[in-house]
């Protein structure tokens, strides 16, 4: 499966990982829903570096969508709250068609 | 729903909200590589933008740095010629130059950071746009409306999300490069106002004023006592004159060291001070 890390490009990973990234991922939300912003930036740090340890880069020419898509490293809550926000899907939101 | 599934769904649904408005399959394909041609300028356009700021940044950080090394070069004048007062000064204005120097480098380092990410991600797109260019042809070539549909929302979806991900990349460097902007701006204003010095902007400030009128004083006490010497290798021949004459004489010379031991400490270190001179005017 392709998981891509905004910011830095999509990642080949095995779908045995899936099991991982998916408690990091419970993780990271249920920080979001505390509104626990170490908790946060620590567990956004570890899903990201689990995606980097167990994913090979995918080539660049490869036009395939992924599967999942993560904040890029350094994000806040804030920033994060607001990619999941319907703003992106307005015509002068934050994603160009 | 995790974070990760929630992003991607976030992305999928604009995409499909720009497929959905083409009556046309193939006709996106040619609106769509329009689109990756724009978004190839504009993030160029955004890594030359940061390198811009940066290279602000970096002119700034080289003038504080100035600004420090001549701050203190005049608190060790001020010291060596017991102005302690003056040397303080100094000393503070430098520490200021200094913290704004620490805060710039944190932001260069970002701003590097953000321009090396741009660049990437500017050789990624090109890539993949180079990648849709040649499908999109093969596409148009092969296969009917109909059948090209599945093909089209394919690559319209990875390329879609790859723009997506760039347009949010130039948007934080954009962001990133209007706060060193602003910051920019402010030390800017400081150093014109001469709050930290104005080795840069060639007005004379206080501390330097204050320094070169010491040793001006100090180069005319040097004079005096000079002539004062050559006066006193004269005096013999007058005193002959009279006791009167020498009495007078004597009391002068007596009480001469103490209303000048203040002055002779000064002395004592000017050429010290002195010394530095030739190399500041060089």
């Amino acid at each position: 499966m392709i998981v891509r890390i905004l910011g830095e490009g999509q990642f080949r990973v095995d779908d045995e990982a899936a099991g991982d990234l998916n408690r990091l991922d419970a993780e990271l939300e249920a920080a979001v829903e505390r509104g626990d912003e170490p908790a946060f930036s620590a567990a956004l740090h570890g899903l990201l570096a689990e995606v980097r340890a167990k994913g090979g880069a995918v080539p660049p020419d490869v036009l395939e969508p992924s599967e999942l898509i993560l904040p890029a490293e350094g994000s806040s809550m804030a920033e994060v709250r607001k990619l999941l926000s319907d703003d992106l899907l307005s015509d002068d939101g934050l994603i160009p068609g | 729903m995790g974070v990760m599934k929630r992003v991607s769904l976030v992305f999928k649904a604009k995409a499909n909200k720009a497929l959905d408005r083409m009556e046309d399959p193939r006709e996106t394909l040619d609106y769509s590589y329009q689109r990756q041609l724009e978004m190839l300028t504009k993030v160029r356009r955004g890594v030359a933008d940061v390198a811009t700021s940066r290279k602000r940044v970096e002119l700034q950080m080289n003038q504080l740095q100035q600004s420090s090394n001549k701050l203190e070069d005049q608190a060790r004048k001020a010291l060596s010629m017991g102005r302690e007062d003056l040397a303080r000064e100094a000393l503070g204005r430098r520490s200021s130059a200094q913290s704004q120097l620490t805060d710039l480098q944190a932001q260069y380092a970002q701003l590097q950071g953000e321009e090396e990410k741009l660049t990437v991600a500017s050789q990624r797109l090109q890539a993949k746009v180079d990648a849709f260019r040649t499908r999109k042809e093969t596409i148009k070539a092969t296969y009917t409306a109909a059948e090209a549909q599945t093909r089209i929302n394919e690559a319209f979806s990875g390329i879609s999300e790859e723009m997506g991900d760039v347009g949010m990349a130039i948007q934080r460097a954009e962001d990133k490069t209007a706060q060193m902007q602003a910051r920019a701006g402010a030390i800017d204003e400081l150093l014109a106002s001469g709050a930290l010095d104005d080795a840069i902007g060639g007005r004379r400030d206080d501390i330097q004023a204050e320094l070169d009128q010491m040793s001006a004083t100090s180069d005319v006490e040097q004079e005096l006592s000079r002539l004062r010497g050559e006066i006193e290798n004269t005096a013999p021949k007058q005193l002959e004159g009279g006791q009167n004459g020498a009495r007078n004489g004597s009391q002068a010379a007596s009480q001469a060291p103490n209303a000048q031991s203040g002055q002779t400490q000064n002395q004592a270190q000017a050429p010290t001070q002195s010394a530095g001179l030739p190399e500041d005017g060089a």
